[in-house]
């Protein structure tokens, strides 16, 4: 981000909705604690596995995807 | 089942599942008539959908615990998904959330038949493959389709018994009579079957499994439904296995024709 301020907030799109975030926001800062099991998260068309959520910061416009499984057929 | 056979079990992918009945997860009246569903029909495997989870909506019960706490293998779908891409990136999401690489690959063409969309799904499953897969893709009754989507690697097909929901049964028969003749992967037939009657023929065909969800949900008693689709599944696989007797044109009396009395030509009465 050469030439920009440093921001103080990150916009990024999760699940389809514009979001505003702190600077090193992680993916393992945006899903639930108590979401243990059954949880998957994509990050801009890729999936962010479990042992990198706490790793991976997020970036602005970064367009993320959380999803469970829920009923169907 | 009876107690005096083999236990009959079928291989999909890397499982081995003693039952061929897999139910849908959703339009249940309530969650405990699902379990109890689930139960009654002595399902093993279970699918679900994959949707976007609101963070902030926390709390609630939880189907995927409450489904693999009681022992249910949960088969993911592609449910939703209109290209490959999307359900390439729903089946990883898939993979990644519920750690099986089992997957029912679903994409449809349009919201009105729900019918699937047979050269994205094929383009998908061809991907899905070579990620490491077990694909089991949803389609029509078409077994050209259906002999190349085994060519590309998937461990099983589903074709479609009617559209998605409607109840209509097996509409062509003979098209699933082909599709087991040349297939060497499981058949499962997936959606449309309406009754008990249904599923026993899917049997009777050769299909080495059914998928049913709104059959059962939908059912007036979806338990007793449950159990009905459960010994159907039993009496037409058993009815395959047995060899059913060659169909007549006419009849053929089953009581011997010899030592038939001679009543004469006295007059009568």
């Amino acid at each position: 981000m050469s030439g920009q301020r440093a921001s103080t907030s990150v916009a990024i799109s999760l699940n389809g909705e514009r979001r505003t975030v702190a600077p090193g926001t992680t993916v393992a800062d945006l899903v639930p604690s108590t979401w243990r099991r059954g949880v998957a998260v994509a990050r801009n068309g890729e999936v962010v596995t479990r042992g990198e959520w706490s790793s991976t910061a997020v970036e602005p416009d970064d367009k993320l995807e959380i999803v469970r499984p829920i009923q169907g057929g | 089942m009876s107690g005096s056979e083999v236990q009959d079990t079928w291989r999909v992918g890397s499982r081995e599942l003693r039952s061929r009945v897999i139910l849908g997860s959703a339009r249940y009246p309530s969650t405990q008539v699902m379990l109890d569903s689930l139960e009654a029909a002595g399902a093993q495997l279970v699918t679900m959908a994959i949707r976007r989870a609101d963070p902030r909506a926390t709390g609630g019960e939880n189907l995927y615990e409450l489904l693999t706490d009681r022992g249910y293998q949960v088969l993911p779908n592609t449910a939703g998904c209109f290209t490959a891409r999307d359900a390439v990136l729903t089946a990883e999401l898939a993979r990644e959330a519920l750690g099986t690489s089992l997957l029912k690959l679903e994409v449809i063409a349009d919201e009105e038949t729900l019918l699937p969309d047979p050269v994205e799904t094929l383009t998908a499953a061809a991907e899905l493959v070579q990620r490491g897969f077990d694909v089991l893709p949803y389609i029509n009754d078409d077994p050209v389709l259906a002999q190349k989507l085994e060519d590309v690697g998937c461990v099983g097909v589903m074709p479609l018994a009617a559209p998605i929901g409607s109840g209509l049964g097996i509409r062509n028969p003979h098209n699933f009579e082909l599709i087991v003749s040349r297939a060497s992967v499981p058949v499962i037939v997936d959606a449309g079957l309406g009754t008990a009657s249904d599923v026993a023929l899917a049997f009777e065909l050769g299909c080495d499994a059914v998928l049913l969800n709104t059959a059962v949900a939908q059912a007036r008693d979806p338990v007793r439904m449950a159990r009905a689709v459960g010994h159907a599944a039993i009496g037409g696989r058993e009815a395959m296995l047995a060899g059913r007797m060659p169909k007549r044109f006419y009849a053929e009396p089953s009581s011997p024709a010899e030592g038939l009395i001679g009543a004469g030509n006295a007059a009568w009465p």
